[in-house]
């Protein structure tokens, strides 16, 4: 069965891009320009699940920390894996992020073959 | 345990014999076939088993030194560098290595020679290959120890700790694999959805430390992720085999599953550790491979269908027997005779389980072929006939030695060099071959080559010199011929590396006799020269003629035997007054007295009422005077000198049907003793 990736990114391009990874390494895209948009689009899914969650942090109206805290506090994402989008370097974002309750980062800019590599590391195949 | 894992060992041990054999096969049949995939695929396969199983029994040597060889493998078989003869002389010298390797751990050999030269050249012959070497091959392999807690807010990040247990057990083989249950609490303190579990992952690996973090870089600090490198055999917790979900636990679901047992992990670690031990020090002496035997399960399976066949026979005796009556007795003979036939059957087909196909002794001459006529400059095709005929374990064994030796010497002296070859009118390539077939009861084998023959004139002068020949006479060509195997003659005018240091074809001649087998040779001058090693089927059954002497039951071996006569009041003299003759056909044949070789009383004295058995031994005929034949059969040979102790003349004893135990004569051993009783009588006289 075909996995579900949901991407949180205000700039389109961004989604786009990875969009595009994801979907060649056989994920269905469900896409958000900032939290809020993104919650959305999650409670409209049945049992409102995914299998990755990959969020900016920067974004308008709900920021990322404020994103992956509701959605571990659902039931249905409470152990559903979620990478961050981060530059270099920074060290305390990555940490807030973990607390939040983020499964990883991947520091921009990256290739799709870097994605993927991450992705393979916290989506159980 | 300790028995389980020596017996896993042993395969181990087993299939890399198999496999070192089929990669030098392969590797030889590479020189001639031009890269072709398949072989090369084969010999990558059997690098990759040896790799496998070795790193799983912790032989690091051998693990580490077939990873570089199994890297060059790939790289050859993706068509990364070409096979010319440097690289599969590389190859053959890696092959060599391995084999020296896997002969330390199997205690044969006490050292090995050291691998850091041969590797060296291994890693330039693999960076010598286009395109990006594989980054994961770059590294040494190592034994690394992990520990992974990868803490209790984990499940609620998002992380699933088995997806990371096995992305971090896909770096190599892994030895043990155990899940820690110990800070697991009570029911009414867990929290579900926290993680109490800890991991400890034992695995050769080739990657680097980085690589293993790399994995864990999003759960886990300091204190949630160790790892090290473990000195092989010696600060190692794990057991190889059989630890805790060790081998087992390549497949994700596993690790949870072994958690119940995990609770009791330390003592359980504790007590492998001590086991393990053990078997290391106990391989040397354990692990020598001449105690086991591979088996086809076809046979197997066939014996088994007999022995159930048996068992019904059986049964079918006790049903006749219980209130047996005269007019059953056509059936009680029907049934014994059934249960003769199952029997003689099934002892031929047990006796079949110790036969191999001889391709286990001729396979090394390939090797050997290539690698002397490499070393003298001569052009070699080296052909095999009859590869399938089946012998005896045991005779298979003791023959290569003489086998390889008769190879040898067709190689450096029957062969000649090219040139010399074109001179006479010949193909470049001289032929060897080795032919193994099936004649009357035995098995011949012959070593046979066009080269050019032996020199008929220069034995007859060594042989003269050395005294052998009387000055003048000139015996037959077979005999001249035969004077090669007396100990120390060698007609080879320098010694060379390969043969002709005067040890040899006698050396042949005693293995092949040793073993019941003869040996006899034919040459044409300019021609070649033929060897042909006749062997007995098995040394365990032994085709006799019972002839009874003073009383005395003895078995004669029937190859031995030419013919039995009563001999006529006329035809036997006694020459110089004392020494017993029989005129056969006008062949004047030395009588031996089976009883007075043995001390025994002869119930008959007169050789015209006694019974003459003729024999034959190294050439030579003798009248063995006995007192009655009895008859022939197939005797099972059990051994004297195990149960007794030797004694000179007697090969061995049986056990007859009517339970009684019988001799065999040995006769080289009988005709050796009479000799000196005649000789003591003449000193006392």
């Amino acid at each position: 069965m075909a996995k579900t990736a949901l991407i949180v990114d205000d700039s389109r391009t961004m989604r786009r891009m990875i969009a595009l990874s994801l979907g060649r390494a056989g994920f269905d895209i469900i896409e958000g320009g900032n939290g809020e948009e993104a919650l959305a689009k999650l409670a409209a899914l049945p049992g409102g699940k995914v299998d990755l969650i990959i969020t900016d942090l920067n974004m308008p109206v709900m920021d990322g920390f404020a994103f992956i805290r509701k959605v571990r506090l659902q039931a249905s994402t409470r152990f559903t894996p979620i990478l961050l989008l981060t530059t270099e370097g920074n060290e305390s974002r990555k940490a807030e992020g973990k607390l939040a309750g983020a499964t990883g980062w991947i520091v921009k800019p990256f290739n799709p073959d870097q994605l993927l590599r991450v992705i393979d590391m916290v989506v159980t195949s | 345990m300790n028995l389980d894992l020596e017996m896993l060992r042993q395969t181990f041990f087993e299939e890399t014999t198999d496999l070192l054999g089929e990669f030098e096969s392969s590797l030889l049949r590479l020189e001639d076939s031009d890269g072709d995939k398949e072989i090369l695929d084969r010999i990558f396969r059997c690098a990759h088993s040896i790799k496998g199983g070795s790193a799983t029994f912790g032989f690091t040597a051998i693990a580490q030194f077939t990873h570089s060889l199994e890297t060059l493998l790939d790289k050859l078989r993706n068509g990364l560098i070409k096979a010319n003869a440097e690289l599969i002389g590389l190859l053959l010298e890696s092959l060599d290595q391995l084999t020296a390797l896997v002969a330390v751990e199997q205690g044969l050999v006490a050292d090995a020679p050291d691998s850091s030269a041969l590797l060296a050249r291994i890693e330039l012959a693999i960076e010598c290959a286009e395109g990006d070497p594989d980054p994961d091959s770059d590294e040494t392999l190592w034994r690394v120890n992990i520990r992974f807690y990868p803490g209790a807010g984990c499940l609620r990040q998002g992380t699933d700790p088995l997806l990371l247990v096995s992305k971090i057990l896909e770096g190599g083989p892994s030895l043990d694999t155990s899940c820690d249950a110990s800070r697991l609490p009570g029911l009414a303190d867990l929290d579900p959805e926290a993680c109490y579990l800890g991991w400890n992952l034992e695995m050769l690996s080739t990657w680097a430390e980085s690589r293993f973090r790399e994995i864990v870089e999003f759960v886990a600090d300091e204190n949630q992720f160790e790892i090290h490198a473990v000195d092989a055999f010696e600060t190692s917790t794990a057991e190889p085999l059989g630890g805790a979900g060790s081998m087992s636990s390549r497949s994700n679901g596993d690790f949870l599953g072994s958690m119940g047992g995990a609770t009791e992990q330390s003592e359980d670690s504790a007590a492998l550790t001590a086991p393990k031990k053990a078997p290391r020090t106990a391989a040397p002496s354990a692990s020598s491979d001449n105690h086991t035997l591979r088996v086809s399960t076809d046979k197997v399976d066939k014996l088994i269908n007999l022995v159930g066949e048996l068992v019904i026979n059986q049964s079918m005796l006790n049903e006749v027997v219980q209130d047996f009556s005269m007019e059953k007795l056509p059936r009680l003979m029907e049934a014994v005779a059934e249960m003769a036939r199952g029997s003689r059957e099934l002892q031929e087909r047990v006796m079949g389980i110790r036969m191999l196909p001889i391709k286990h002794a001729f396979g090394r001459f390939p090797r050997l072929v290539r690698d002397l006529s490499a070393a003298n400059g001569k052009l070699i095709d080296l052909r095999t006939t009859g590869e399938e005929t089946e012998l005896d374990k045991t005779v298979i064994e003791a023959i290569a030695d003489p086998l390889t030796h008769l190879v040898r010497n067709s190689v450096d002296h029957g062969l000649e060099p090219p040139d010399e070859r074109i001179d006479s009118g010949k193909p470049e390539m001289g032929t060897l071959a080795l032919h193994a077939f099936h004649e009357g009861g035995n098995i011949v084998v012959e070593v046979e080559d066009d080269g050019r023959g032996l020199n008929r004139d220069r034995i007859l002068q060594k042989a003269t010199e050395r005294g052998l020949v009387a000055e003048g006479e000139i015996p037959s060509d077979e005999a001249i011929y035969n004077f090669i195997f007396h100990p120390g003659f060698s007609t080879a005018n320098q010694v060379t590396d390969l043969s002709g240091r005067g040890v040899g074809l006698d050396i042949v001649k005693q293995g092949v006799q040793a073993l019941g087998g003869s040996v006899t040779l034919s040459s044409t001058p300019g021609n070649g020269t033929r060897f042909r090693i006749r062997l007995p089927l098995t040394m365990a059954i032994l085709e006799g003629l019972s002839v009874s002497a003073g009383g005395e039951i003895y078995i004669l071996p029937l190859t031995s035997i030419v013919e039995s006569i009563r001999p006529k009041s006329g035809d036997v003299r006694l020459l110089a007054g004392e020494k017993e003759v029989v005129l056969v056909r006008g062949e004047v044949l030395p009588i031996i007295r089976l009883c007075s070789v043995f001390g025994a009383t002869a119930l008959v004295t007169d050789p015209t009422q006694a019974l003459i058995v003729i024999v034959e031994n190294d050439r030579r005929k003798i009248a063995l005077m006995v007192d009655e034949l009895i008859g022939q059969s197939q005797v099972v040979i059990k051994s004297l000198e195990s149960n007794y102790r030797k004694v000179d003349g007697i090969a061995g004893a049986t056990i007859m049907g009517n339970g009684r135990v019988a001799l065999i004569l040995d006769i080289a051993g009988v005709i050796q003793r009479s000799r000196e009783a005649s000789e003591q009588l003449t000193l006392a006289a």
